[in-house]
């Protein structure tokens, strides 16, 4: 019997929302470690068991958790008294320490300030966590201040991908309102060696050698708001997002304006066609459309809720500059909330099921792809992420 | 041996799995760092939680209080109050009244 499992990390702590494949009946675990901001949690496809949390906090910064029970029982990665068979000090797992040279052995301490002074990069949380597609002991984690950070022993201990930072933009890179963050992080499934992620305020980069070596795709992007609205780097992106059976085809939620490439971000084209507003956080495909896209409309950079009053999720079924809005089952007045950039997911059922949480605490969903909705749960705290384990 | 007793802030016990207050042997001086040491041998979990990783800076928005003193800006290496080496009071980790 197929189910789902959808896993939403809140600014209070975690819920788990579980099943069966009707997506009728729903029950729901938590909050997992209340209290705490839960950033992000996502499962491992190579063994569904095993999911990864970063839980934060200001009080006590960053603590990395892993279930091998499918949310069941939680651990600290290495939080054990005694040390691992390697040798490996303990206690490891929420150290994210950045690497302080770049690949031509000069220092790589400072980015830009946001009054154009060089500051130091300083970690503060991880704000996505990315297992790996063929291991499920090997993870990426997207962190702020930006960087890209690996794991390869199940979250005990971690490396910066340090040619990230190093490749030379670097020093330009600057935090948007919400601080310099590394939230998006996509594997091409076709190609273990090739890595996506995208940083606010800075752009999209892609490694093409398994994160030795990256550079800016960000060409097509237009930004009024920065001094060179054409930059090779400095655009807030918000969201990406790809297919994995046509994965040279990205998609992209900017601050504003949605977006597409065809060549694995070389060149992206506006598709934000008809959308009242292309301002948004989210983005997502069909799991089996590779042309059929979600986001999610905000009406502005100042007034973070959706316009109008209405929750109105738009779909294109022609990869873009098409949309219909998707209302039923969604409030269609007096609705003031936002949905964050990594608060929405699909399942791969048949019928696709579609899932967000907002800033309202609702986690809603559908199983018909997006043309009726139901709320799971409506009274969450505020929703950070949503992501969605399809189990066999 | 000095046995010396610990309060630490609620999500920390929780995430440490301890109930209560902890009590801690200590064989040597006890100063804010030999107790964080303690802590930290014992429950790997929080490390990095307290203190930096590294700097072994106190993090921003917690505090040591002990017997009604807050000694949050004493050198980790001072001597604490004899009522905590001995166990009569308690050495407080207390997170600061911030956020909503």
């Amino acid at each position: 019997m197929s189910g789902v499992r959808v896993l939403v990390g809140t600014k209070k702590g975690a819920f788990i929302l579980t099943a069966d494949g009707k997506r009728e009946k729903w029950d729901v675990s938590g909050p997992h470690f209340a209290g705490w901001e839960m950033y992000h949690l996502k499962g491992s496809s190579v063994d569904t068991n095993r999911i990864y949390a970063s839980q934060t906090s200001g009080w006590f910064g960053q603590i990395i958790q892993r279930s091998n029970d499918g949310g069941k029982t939680w651990e600290v990665p290495g939080g054990e008294p005694e040390k691992t068979p390697d040798g490996m000090p303990q206690g490891q797992s929420n150290k994210f320490a950045y690497n302080t040279s770049g690949p031509d052995g000069k220092p790589l301490t400072t980015h830009q300030w946001y009054d154009g002074t060089q500051h130091p990069w300083e970690f503060k949380r991880v704000w996505h966590l990315e297992p790996s597609l063929s291991d499920a002991d090997t993870v990426y984690a997207g962190v702020e201040d930006a960087a890209l950070f690996k794991s390869t022993d199940g979250g005990t201990s971690w490396k910066e991908l340090a040619g990230l930072r190093g490749h030379g933009t670097g020093p330009k890179w600057q935090p948007g309102a919400g601080g310099m963050c590394l939230h998006t992080v996509l594997l091409d499934p076709s190609d273990p060696k090739r890595i996506y992620v995208a940083i606010s305020a800075a752009g999209a980069f892609r490694t093409d050698d398994g994160g030795k070596t990256w550079k800016p795709i960000n060409q097509g992007l237009r930004s009024q708001y920065i001094p060179d609205p054409t930059a090779e780097i400095g655009h807030c992106v918000h969201r990406i997002a790809l297919h994995k059976s046509k994965p040279n085809t990205l998609y992209m939620q900017k601050h504003w304006d949605v977006m597409r490439s065809d060549n694995a971000g070389d060149l992206w084209k506006e598709v934000s066609g008809n959308l009242p507003t292309d301002f948004g956080f989210v983005i997502d495909v069909h799991a089996h459309e590779p042309e059929t896209i979600y986001v999610v409309p905000i009406k502005s950079d100042s007034e973070h809720f959706v316009p109008e009053g209405k929750l109105r999720v738009y779909r294109s079924r022609t990869g873009g500059n098409e949309w219909e809005p998707l209302t039923k089952g969604l409030p269609q007045s007096d609705c003031y909330v936002d949905v964050l950039r990594d608060a929405m997911a699909v399942d791969s059922l048949d019928k696709c099921g579609i899932y967000f949480g907002t800033t309202g605490g609702q986690v809603y969903a559908s199983k018909d792809a997006g043309d009726n909705w139901a709320p799971i749960v409506r009274d969450l705290p505020s929703v950070l992420s949503v992501e969605v384990q399809t189990l066999k | 041996m000095s046995k010396v007793r610990v309060v630490l802030p609620f999500h920390l016990r929780n995430l440490a799995g301890i109930n209560g207050d902890l009590e801690l042997e200590m064989a040597g001086a006890v100063t804010a760092r030999s107790i964080l040491d303690a802590i930290e041998m014992r429950y790997p979990m929080l490390q990095g939680a307290i203190r930096d990783h590294d700097t072994l800076q106190r993090r921003a928005f917690l505090r040591f209080f002990a017997c009604e003193q807050d000694l949050s800006h004493e050198s980790p290496d001072s001597p604490l109050p004899e009522e905590v080496a001995s166990g009569k009071e308690p050495f407080i980790i207390l997170g600061a009244i911030a956020g909503g």
